[in-house]
């Protein structure tokens, strides 16, 4: 090489590196961030369970939510009228009825349920069978089973009026009221949810925050080192996020474990239960979707803790 | 007769100012000022005054020694150019860059051009020699081949090719003295900065390693190294800046 002549360093633009050299210590520092996690396993594996267990609890709890979400939706989800129509009234004029309703501008769906079919469903839910049969004629009357369009307060109340009124109905009541009780608490309970899952976010990168503190103090000389033969701080802090990385995404898989043990745990009683009610209820668990969220989002908090604690603390390490 | 005179003065100075004139013209391509001290002057934190209002400069392709007793200031010296140390006023110049004004984000880039080694070696004892060595081309995002085909040459010129994948560790103190030296110019940076290299070295080998800076100089680098060897010093023949308790107190020019 001539050194004959060397413009001033100012305007020197230095030459862009190759793109697969990038590319190979992009690839070096996955893997030599990974390595040095596993070269201490124990207090490697203490940080992601701490991170895992903070992340596991939202999620556990948010997949509760949802299963209580779905029995519900199982069940009719939000209010519905059930409008119990008079003995006297044939199967003929019931249909007449529902069709008539379904025009209404407030119902969003009719379902007629004669006293025929309600009595199989009688028959099969109660279990009685056959005793049944003793009886001379249907005691049943028929039901039309209204879907209001909101679930608004005022506009179903109004309905549910309306619906009183009318010649055909003997009774109409909302079904299930105690259900939409339960759905204004479950809002309650996903707040909460939500802020605790805030909550442990912040916990989860002050671990991390702290893990790679550490880690920088550690390698302080090395550090020191780096800066004095002209790294950049993009290039020391770089390792330092592939490990905060690591951390978050091992810690997800940690997450996810606990919460597939847990609910795999629950599976048993929770069947035993739902066959009483409502047999078609399937415990719902971590599908792919949300699994690769959960570790895509302990991943993402394991980068965010880390940048944000080299970025403070790389700044302090001048070499001497 | 007073008015010819005066005029031969001033063809004279005419003559001077198309001199200076050309030289700030092909400034540029050779003869600028490489490290350029003008009234500098560092105090540490502590308030103990290390350097005083130090002038001298050096030009490209100059190879100069800079001595004096232990605690003089030289390796406050070659830290200032280095920005591992701030002066505390006057003004430094390195390869055009006033430093004052060289922006924070920038310093990394003030140092990959600038191949320092230093008295206490500073080497990653986790790494091997060559891992060592590759240091600052792993930094500039060289290709792999390249790497190892840089770093064994330079290895080889420091004479620790076999050496390669030893830790520095196991290595002595001259040893590692040369690791430092090769990683030092394996960019091939236009300044070379050595705080003590021959320390360690026993007579030969500290010839050996000058040599090996003279080539370096040869091919156009700037050298500034810090030295008690006086002997060696006087052997070499170069101009040398003499430290005294922080104050430049002597500039000097080998006699030819
Ligand atoms: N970081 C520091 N803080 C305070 N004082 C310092 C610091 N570094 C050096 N000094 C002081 O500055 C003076 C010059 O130190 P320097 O290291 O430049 O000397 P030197 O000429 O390199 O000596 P040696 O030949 O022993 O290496 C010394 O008196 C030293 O005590
Ligand atoms: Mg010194």
């Amino acid at each position: 090489m001539n050194h004959s002549t060397h413009p001033p360093i100012s305007h020197r633009k230095a030459k862009p590196p190759p793109r697969n050299a990038w590319l190979m210590h992009y690839l070096y520092l996955l893997f030599s961030s990974l390595g040095l996690i596993v070269r201490t396993p124990l207090p490697s594996l203490m940080t992601a369970a701490v991170i895992g267990i903070a992340l596991a609890l939202p999620t556990g709890l948010y997949l509760l939510l949802e299963n209580v979400q779905q029995v519900s939706s199982g069940w009719g989800g939000a209010a519905q009228i059930s409008l119990f129509i008079k003995q006297e009234i044939d199967n003929k004029q019931v249909h007449a009825l529902a069709d008539q309703l379904y025009q209404h501008p407030d119902i969003s769906s009719v379902q007629v349920i004669t006293p025929t079919e309600a009595l199989e469903e009688y028959r099969t839910l109660s279990g009685f069978g056959e005793s049944l049969d003793a009886l001379e004629h249907n005691p049943l009357p028929a039901v039309l089973v209204i879907q209001p369009i909101t679930n608004e307060e005022i506009t179903t109340q109004n309905l549910l009026n309306s619906l009183k009124q009318l010649r055909e109905v003997e009774v109409a009541q909302f079904d299930m009221l105690w259900l939409k009780r339960l759905l204004a608490m479950m809002e309650i309970v996903r707040r909460g949810v939500l802020i605790l899952a805030i909550l442990l976010a912040l916990a989860v990168l002050l671990v991390i925050g702290n893990t790679i503190r550490l880690a920088i103090y550690n390698r302080r000389d090395e550090i020191e080192i780096y800066k004095l033969v002209g790294a950049t701080d993009a290039f020391i802090r770089r390792p330092f996020l592939f490990t905060g990385f690591w951390y978050g995404l091992f810690g997800g898989f940690i997450a996810w474990l606990f919460v597939n043990t847990s609910f795999w745990f629950l599976q048993g009683p929770v069947k035993q239960l739902t066959t009483l009610y409502y047999s078609q209820f399937e415990l719902l668990t971590l599908n792919v979707l949300s699994s690769s969220m959960l570790l895509l989002s302990g991943a993402s908090l394991g980068l965010a803790g880390a940048w944000l604690a080299v970025g403070r603390h790389l700044r302090e390490i001048q070499p001497r | 007769m007073e008015i010819k005179n005066n005029d031969k003065i001033s063809n004279f100075q005419l003559f001077f100012a198309i001199i200076e004139k050309l030289n700030s013209f092909f400034i540029h391509i050779n003869l600028h000022n490489m490290i350029t001290f003008s009234e500098v002057s560092k105090r540490y934190p502590g308030g103990y005054q290390a350097l005083n209002q130090v002038n001298f400069h050096l030009k490209q392709g100059d190879m100069v020694f800079l001595t004096g007793h232990s605690g003089a200031g030289k390796t406050t010296l070659l830290r200032l150019i280095a920005l591992i140390e701030h002066n505390t006023s006057g003004q430094i110049v390195v390869n055009g860059q006033n430093l004052s004004r060289l922006p924070t984000n920038r310093i990394p880039y003030l140092r990959r051009r600038i191949g320092m080694t230093f008295q206490e070696h500073r080497l990653l004892f986790d790494r091997t020699v060559f891992d060592n060595v590759a240091l600052p081309l792993i930094i500039a995002g060289l290709r792999h081949q390249e790497i190892r085909r840089r770093v064994r040459a330079a290895l080889d010129k420091v004479g620790l090719l076999n050496k390669e994948k030893s830790y520095p560790i196991t290595l002595s103190a001259g040893q590692q003295q040369r690791v430092g030296i090769a990683r030092a110019v394996i960019n091939k940076p236009p300044i070379l900065l050595a705080d003590e290299p021959t320390g360690n070295l026993d007579p030969a080998l500290a010839k050996e390693i000058m040599r090996l800076f003279m080539q370096f100089n040869q091919v156009g680098v700037t050298v500034l190294i810090a030295s008690h060897a006086l002997g060696l010093i006087k052997s070499m023949g170069r101009r040398t800046l003499i430290l005294q308790q922080g104050n430049l107190i002597g500039d000097t020019y080998p006699r030819r």
